[in-house]
């Protein structure tokens, strides 16, 4: 075997003296075994070699003793080999396999919300203070209809037939990450938070725990390449259902769950053998185009009595606008679309960072489509893939976005530090594990109130930038580009996301 | 009166809960000292009990019907009336460990400094035991409970 000579250490642990107390707290909570007790010494020593950064010994030590910094060592500096660049080489020179990721691209991409501004009223038209005056957020996910009817009775007398939809107290959803993925006690608590806050999680592709049914009115269920955990039950005990055809993090990529990870209830949950891997296929083998989707949403409309609405999502590809015009005119009564920068437990690193395209650019695209086509009020469009703050969010109403996905930021606020390890399933913070010794490690009392806290200090922004703009209901912001100003954008980056330049 | 009752379901085993205590029962009450000079005299009153994945904090579950305060032949196991809380009083503890004997639940200590018991005390005086406070998955909380 090759000796791991030439991969240096990502970090660097530094262990105060004069602080230390010996208190072995960090020796305890590290699954990578950095931090060792020598009993003979009496002294707690780390080895920075497996550190991958994740903070948990450092957010634990009562006296601040541990600090973690990248690793000093440097390489010469090489425009084109870089650290990152000669790391992967050495690491692939030594295994000879597929680099992997946990999370989203981590690159220096450019993020177009930043270089999107909003507008505020002055003087010609007045803003709106939220906390005094009723502030609209609430939001309806589903197929609109063509024209409505009244009967002689009125606007209470409605001849139209509507489709089902959803409703959302706030334009927010928690990204679809299933169980297995992610630990029991993490989906609980998105679960939980969901319901809580009026909106919706999404299970994901490995099914529905049968603890997660009261929830089941808070829940989108997904429908995946590898149908687990799919069938009637499953798809009427929820709110709506989503057929997932691709991840942002990894499009056109299947997903593989280790057997090691597959234990009794996720067995049971996804519909698989104890310890198989859950392989879902690259694509959805009975669908090959969009008369295939469109036979897969009628079958799921079938089974559901026509009461939920049908989501598709697709990863920001190219001719996304003419992929998304496809699954709308196939019946899907929601369009999500899922960005490069969206996060996943799991992907080859280079599909990861190369593969998809901005979700500002997929958004507007879409957007624009589908007003062209004439088939706008068909669809909702909900947007994800790495938003980070509610003014990424109130961009993305203004670009043409009904709602948007949440996942990173949700794993954020329960603890997640980035450090990009999902797929070791050695998550010290108790998220992206099944290990007993870790998933005990998030208690969903505290991760569901911090999902909550998140979404409604979002929501609380929100309303403070769509007074500010003078608009007093988000239905008025939905694809109303003209509140958006692009800063440093090629006039062909602006034409495609539809907004002037800031000054005119 | 006011309890503490252990999640065992989300002790994560990390033992800051007898870090905690065992500053708050310090002379200095400040970690640092407390750890370097003053470990030999101080013993926490909460102690994590593991057994692979399973883990919890146990200290004195201060019982209705104590059998330390029976046992101790001295009187220097007893209840604070005012708050139902059973204290040892090292003035009066000889060090027969009669109390360690009775305990059902193992939660009286052997002082290390003198010889004299050491126990959970609740934190009188504290709004929240340090134990509560501090621990970072809310594993131990302080409930009003019936009995036992």
């Amino acid at each position: 075997m090759a000796k791991k000579w030439l991969l240096e250490p990502d970090f660097r642990i530094e262990r105060d003296p004069e602080r230390c107390v010996q208190c072995q707290v960090c020796v305890r909570q590290c699954a990578n075994d950095v931090h060792q007790y020598d009993a003979s010494e009496e002294v707690v020593t780390s080895d920075s070699s497996t550190c991958v950064g994740c903070h948990r010994c450092a957010s634990l030590c009562p006296t601040g003793a541990v600090s973690i910094r990248r690793a000093p060592l440097d390489f010469r500096p090489h425009g084109n080999w870089t650290a990152e660049v000669l790391r992967n080489v050495y690491k692939q020179a030594e295994s000879g396999g597929v680099l992997l990721s946990g999370m989203g691209n981590d690159r220096p991409l450019t993020v177009y919300w930043d270089h999107m501004l909003l507008n505020a009223s002055q003087v010609t038209n007045p803003s709106i203070d939220p906390l005094r005056e009723p502030m609209e957020v609430l939001t309806y996910l589903g197929r609109r209809p063509e024209r409505v009817e009244f009967g002689p009775g009125g606007v209470k007398d409605l001849k139209t037939q509507l489709d089902p939809t959803i409703r959302l107290q706030t334009p927010l959803m928690f990204s679809a990450m299933s169980y297995g993925s992610i630990s029991y006690n993490a989906a609980l608590s998105l679960a939980r938070a969901a319901k809580e806050s009026g909106t919706f999680a999404n299970s994901g592709e490995g099914g529905l725990h049968k603890d997660f049914r009261p929830y089941k009115d808070n829940m989108i269920v997904q429908v995946a390449s590898g149908r687990f955990g799919v069938d009637v039950d499953y798809l009427n005990n929820c709110a709506a259902v989503e057929i997932k055809i691709g991840q942002g993090a990894k499009p056109g990529i299947g997903g593989h769950l280790p057997g090691e990870k597959v234990d009794a209830a996720i067995s049971a949950t996804r519909m698989i053998p104890k310890g198989t891997d859950a392989i879902s296929p690259a694509p959805h083998h009975d669908i090959y185009s969009i008369e295939d989707l469109r036979q897969l949403i009628f079958a799921i409309k079938e089974a559901t009595r026509y009461t939920k609405p049908v989501c598709v999502k697709i990863a920001a590809v190219h001719n996304i606008a003419a992929i998304a015009s496809g699954a709308v005119r196939a019946g899907a009564d929601i369009v999500a679309i899922d960005g490069y920068k969206g996060g996943t437990g799991a992907a080859p690193t280079m599909i990861r960072d190369n593969v998809g395209i901005p979700i500002e650019f997929a958004l507007a695209a879409v957007d624009t489509r589908l007003r062209e086509e004439g088939i706008r009020h068909q669809a909702s469009i909900v947007a994800g893939g790495g938003f980070r703050c509610s003014a990424d969010v109130v961009k993305a109403i203004a670009l043409g976005a009904d709602a948007v996905y949440i996942g990173t930021g949700a794993l954020v606020a329960m603890g997640c530090h980035l450090c990009q390890k999902c797929y070791t399933g050695k998550c010290n913070w108790g998220i992206a594990t099944q290990d007993p010794f870790l998933t005990k490690r998030l208690n969903p009392n505290i991760a569901t109130k911090r999902l909550v806290n998140l979404l409604r200090g979002w929501t609380h922004e929100i309303m403070e930038m769509m007074g500010g703009m003078g608009v007093n209901a988000i239905e008025s912001l939905r694809g109303n580009r003209e509140h958006l100003r692009g800063v440093g954008l090629s006039d062909r980056e602006l034409a495609i996301l539809g907004i002037k330049s800031a000054g005119e | 009166m006011k309890r503490i009752v252990a999640r065992e379901e989300f002790c994560i085993g990390c033992r800051l809960c007898e870090v905690h205590c065992l500053v708050q029962h310090s002379k200095s009450k400040k970690i640092i000292k407390a750890f370097r000079k003053e470990r030999e005299t101080v013993v926490p009153g909460v102690k994590v009990e593991q057994a692979g994945h399973v883990s919890f904090a146990l200290q004195c579950r201060h019982c209705d019907d104590a059998l330390c305060i029976e046992a101790c032949m001295t009187g220097a196991m007893h209840r604070d009336e005012a708050t139902g809380v059973v204290l040892s009083d090292p003035d009066k503890c000889v060090g027969c460990w009669m109390c360690i004997m009775v305990c059902p639940v193992g939660a009286v200590n052997r002082g290390t400094g003198r010889r004299v018991a050491s126990k959970c005390d609740l934190c009188m005086g504290e709004k929240m035991p340090v134990c509560v406070a501090n621990c970072p998955n809310e594993a131990i909380v302080l409930e009003e409970t019936d009995d036992e």
